[in-house]
């Protein structure tokens, strides 16, 4: 059963706990253990291959030079027919049959061989596509596992952190409203800015009418006329 | 496989950097397998939790508690939650046993800048997820 399949079971027969479903002492050991045998296999899968491949290729090349000695005998035969020499003729067609007979074997050889390397070949295939999942598997056990581990180890801090206390929405509604006061403090902190600069104090003066910049040259200048008269 | 002692390290030092505008403290957590508790400036109520393994380095935010979800309203969120995980980058809605969260999980290649972005956005996602999901929170 796959993993994913596995987890969706339990939680349907009530497991609240997904880590319970699959991550048990012997899940990591059983996966382990089948990407072991898997890999095994499949090396012994791919040295028989090429073993058998190369019996097939020599079983072929036999057959091949039977075929030529075939042909050449053939030749011979007629040779010794044309020569009437029958009895030659015999002799040759004899080696003949034989060479037929080895060639029959060879070739019967060659077809089992051939076989052979196509059964090996389904059988790497599938073995390398269940390699990959055991793998893939394995990385979800451990991953899960992973989590587990570091979820019991925040539990185990949360708990005394006072923020455990306060529900999601009360815990969103404390940082608006630090921003909030934060916010408050900068408009607060920039009217304060504006009268210690004596920025709103010049206003006011100006209004009040104390300061009038636009006078100034003309008083300094009415006082010192005053003072040379 | 990551060391996550100098994950650790280099983590605090990227935390204090003013200039990002994104200021963390790293807190490690001991334990079978040990977690980085990433504290948020402003947002200490929503750690950053980060852990190592072969395959992967896991970050997940806590959202909430099954028992503070309106019980009518479960079935609903649920729908919505995987109908708006495409739409959060980096971010996926998941749940640990009782516990809904958000994650990310990143490549064990992954270098310090990548997942300091994946904290950031985390962070960011976790705010505008409770708010999205507030009308199905008790």
């Amino acid at each position: 059963m796959s993993l994913i399949t596995k987890i969706i079971t339990a939680l349907r027969g009530g497991a609240r706990e997904v880590g319970e479903a699959i991550v048990d002492q012997n899940s990591v050991r059983i996966f382990e253990q089948e990407i072991k045998d898997a890999e095994t296999a499949l090396e012994k899968a791919k040295r028989d291959l090429t073993e058998v491949m190369a019996k097939e290729m020599q079983a072929g090349r036999k057959v091949e030079e039977l075929k030529v000695n075939v042909t050449k005998h053939e030749g011979y035969a007629t040779e010794a027919l044309e020569k009437d020499n029958e009895e030659l003729a015999l002799e040759v067609a004899q080696k003949i049959a034989e060479f037929q007979d080895e060639m029959a074997i060879q070739q019967k050889a060659q077809e089992s061989f051939s076989a052979h390397v196509e059964r090996l070949k389904g059988i790497i295939k599938q073995t390398s596509k269940s390699l990959a999942d055991y793998q893939r598997q394995l990385t979800m056990v451990k991953t899960t596992d992973s989590v587990q581990k570091a979820t019991k180890t925040i539990t185990s801090n949360y708990a005394t952190g006072t923020s455990k206390l306060l529900t999601a929405k009360e815990s969103l509604d404390r940082i608006k409203q630090k921003q909030q006061d934060f916010d408050d403090r900068m408009a607060a902190g920039e009217v304060l800015e504006d009268e210690f600069d004596g920025g709103n104090l010049e206003e006011k003066l100006k209004e009040a009418g104390i300061v009038q910049d636009d006078n100034k040259a003309k008083d300094i200048l009415a006082k010192l006329k005053e003072k040379k008269d | 496989m990551v060391n996550i002692n100098t994950l650790a390290d280099e983590l605090a030092e990227k935390g204090k950097d003013i200039e990002s505008g994104f200021l963390f403290e790293v807190n490690p957590i001991p334990g079978e397998v040990e977690v980085l508790q990433i504290i948020i400036e402003d947002r200490e109520e929503f750690p950053v939790f980060i852990s190592t393994s072969e395959e992967q380095i896991l970050c997940i935010t806590y959202l909430f508690k099954e028992d503070e979800v309106k019980p009518e309203a479960m079935d609903e969120m649920n729908k919505a939650m995987l109908l708006t995980n495409i739409s959060m980058p980096l971010s996926t809605f998941g749940k640990i046993d009782g516990q809904y969260i958000i994650y990310g999980a990143l490549s064990v290649e992954s270098g310090l800048e990548e997942i300091v972005h994946e904290i950031e956005m985390l962070s960011g996602n976790v705010i505008e997820a409770i708010e999205a999901m507030s009308d199905y929170l008790k």
